[in-house]
């Protein structure tokens, strides 16, 4: 018996092993030297990172460009969020439905979610192009005339929004999907016989027994918000005239293109606070209006 | 009665059908463009569908630029870091749902914690710490970090929790060691969620834009996303040839899918509603 307590607890550290060392070499040293790094200034190629204190810090926030950023940031919030969350649950209420040839539909709206960013993202470049794009000639076919979508700074973060809901549509009104589910549907029934109206159904019963799932993918939303990189890349550049500028994208030009590690990692810490902290808000705040049974 | 279901149906399916064509008519307008001519792409008003054929878009995507190779390169890395994953993440989810152990909770909890993570914040230490190893530039420096995967680990410990502890009893006292518990039983039982894991790591790591772009910088050892990108820069209105190799890029994923499609969608539900 002592032999196999002894060889099982061989085993357990073997199985926990790859895990493990994968943990400490690719999440908590990096962690732990990313804010290290955020004090210090450091070009990656000449010597070791310098210490310069706060510097990195008061220079981002003395910055016109932080503001721009976020002010960027927020605007993708305000359009994408609403968007995203109304169209999912919508797919998501008509999936429930019992209709042969539904499980169809699934298939088809999953197929942007497969999508890589890039290749999303290039596809709407050639769809959003003003005069041989897709979208405006569409436009024009009901008199309306579109605007140059990528180079006018009124219009790019729209369309990045615009493209960001088509993208992730599926994979939230999948996940709002499972939850009605797993709603049991005697309820709707029992209403029904009260005299319910389907608008007090929706709005008494299953959106208040949903809430657990929407207030997951609302959590899921504005981290990824947060975290806009690819399809700006792409799309836009970052521009026309810093409109799209967001915080990754940021990350990497400083990172990875000045090499400007030290500003860079501090950018990087400042969007973790910034994660954290809203991530927390949400979860005080979910008391209020999250229905748990 | 039935005549009102019946009219609500027919409304559901409009709505669903009209929203299933708008996010299709991208992908519509991506297989038209690829099939375009150079000159065919400018001509006013556009053609919807192209007046004549062209594949030249497709033999320039297979015959003059790097496509071959980054497909190659795609496959590899995505099947390696997969299956790497999904055999670390099994391991370790297996101890955690089946074992006691010292400081268990806190190791899981550091586990999850560590997602609230970004990428962006710890990639530029990693990048120096693969820098340092001399391992950027190198297909391991792409695969290497998938090695922990929190959400695998953390999915597949949900699933393995309800396996009926009669099972690995019975094997333990037929003399079976932990590793044939684990290979024979466990593994097997568990086949649902890992097709799950399968695809959704497969998808992350065949589109995965960020690490690849960072690390490889060796053109030969591109990926499809990476080369796209340049591609994209390169090529900024030349849309038959973008259009045609975005196809490329996307059909890979679009037969995985295809095949493991029903245990994908059951295995996300689940997730969803937990």
């Amino acid at each position: 018996m002592r032999n196999m307590q002894k060889q099982t607890k061989i085993f357990l550290i073997l199985f926990l092993v790859p895990s493990v060392f994968g943990f400490i070499v690719f999440s908590l040293i990096p962690m732990i030297s990313a804010f290290y790094l955020s004090f210090t200034s450091w070009d990656v190629i000449g010597g070791a990172p310098e210490w310069i204190g706060m510097k990195n810090y008061i220079d981002i926030f003395r910055s016109e460009e932080f503001y721009r950023v976020m002010r960027n940031t927020l605007k993708f919030i305000t359009f994408y969020i609403p968007s995203i969350m109304v169209s999912s649950l919508l797919v998501a209420l008509l999936f429930d439905r019992k209709i042969k040839g539904m499980g169809m539909f699934r298939v088809l709206l999953f197929i942007p979610v497969l999508t890589s960013w890039i290749a999303g993202a290039i596809i709407w470049r050639s769809v959003l192009s003003g005069q041989y794009g897709l979208m405006n000639n569409l436009l024009a076919l009901f008199s309306i005339k579109g605007p140059a979508w990528l180079t006018d700074p009124d219009w790019a973060m729209i369309a990045v929004v615009m493209v960001s809901v088509w993208k992730d549509l599926g994979f939230f009104s999948l996940i709002l999907f499972g939850g009605l589910r797993g709603i049991d549907k005697t309820l709707y029934e029992a209403a029904k016989i009260d005299g319910a109206t389907s608008f007090q159904v929706l709005r008494r019963i299953t959106i208040p027994l949903l809430t657990p799932t929407i207030f997951f993918v609302l959590v899921t939303t504005i981290i990824n918000s947060f975290q806009l990189f690819p399809q700006v890349m792409v799309m836009t550049g970052g521009g026309p005239d810093g409109a799209t500028q967001v915080m990754v994208e940021r990350i990497y030009t400083y990172g990875f293109r000045y090499f400007e590690m030290g500003y860079a990692a501090a950018m990087a810490v400042i969007l973790l606070l910034i994660i954290v902290i809203v991530t927390i808000v949400q979860m005080r705040l979910q008391k209020k209006w999250v229905f748990y049974e | 009665m039935n005549k009102k279901l019946k009219l609500e149906n027919t409304g559901v399916l409009v709505v669903l059908f009209t929203l299933t064509f708008i996010s299709i008519l991208p992908f519509l307008w991506m297989i038209s463009t690829s099939l375009k001519s150079n000159g065919a792409l400018l001509s006013i008003p556009v053609e919807w569908i192209p007046k004549t054929v062209s594949w030249a878009a497709f033999i320039k995507v297979f015959t003059r630029l790097p496509f071959i190779g980054a497909l190659a390169n795609s496959t590899f890395i995505t099947m390696t870091s997969t299956t790497i994953t999904l055999i670390s993440s099994s391991l370790a989810a297996f101890v955690f749902a089946k074992f006691e152990f010292k400081y268990k909770n806190l190791l899981f909890t550091l586990f999850l914690a560590s997602m609230m993570i970004p990428i962006q914040v710890t990639g530029i230490p990693i990048f120096i710490i693969l820098t340092k190893l001399n391992l950027t530039n190198s297909y391991l420096g792409v695969i290497f970090p998938t090695v922990f995967n929190v959400f695998a680990i953390f999915l597949l410990r949900q699933y393995m929790k309800n396996i009926s502890n009669d099972f690995i009893e019975a094997a333990f006292m037929d003399g079976a060691n932990f590793w044939q518990v684990y290979w024979k039983i466990v593994l097997p039982m568990s086949i649902v969620p890992l097709t799950t894991l399968f695809v959704i790591n497969f998808m992350n790591y065949w589109n995965d834009y960020f690490w690849p772009l960072i690390i490889l910088s060796d053109p030969n050892k591109m990926t499809l996303p990476v080369l796209l990108s340049k591609l994209n820069a390169q090529y900024t209105t030349e849309y038959n040839t973008l259009m045609a190799g975005s196809l490329v890029s996307m059909v890979p994923i679009l037969i995985v899918y295809a095949f493991a499609q029903k245990y994908f969608i059951a295995g996300i539900q689940e997730g969803g509603i937990k």
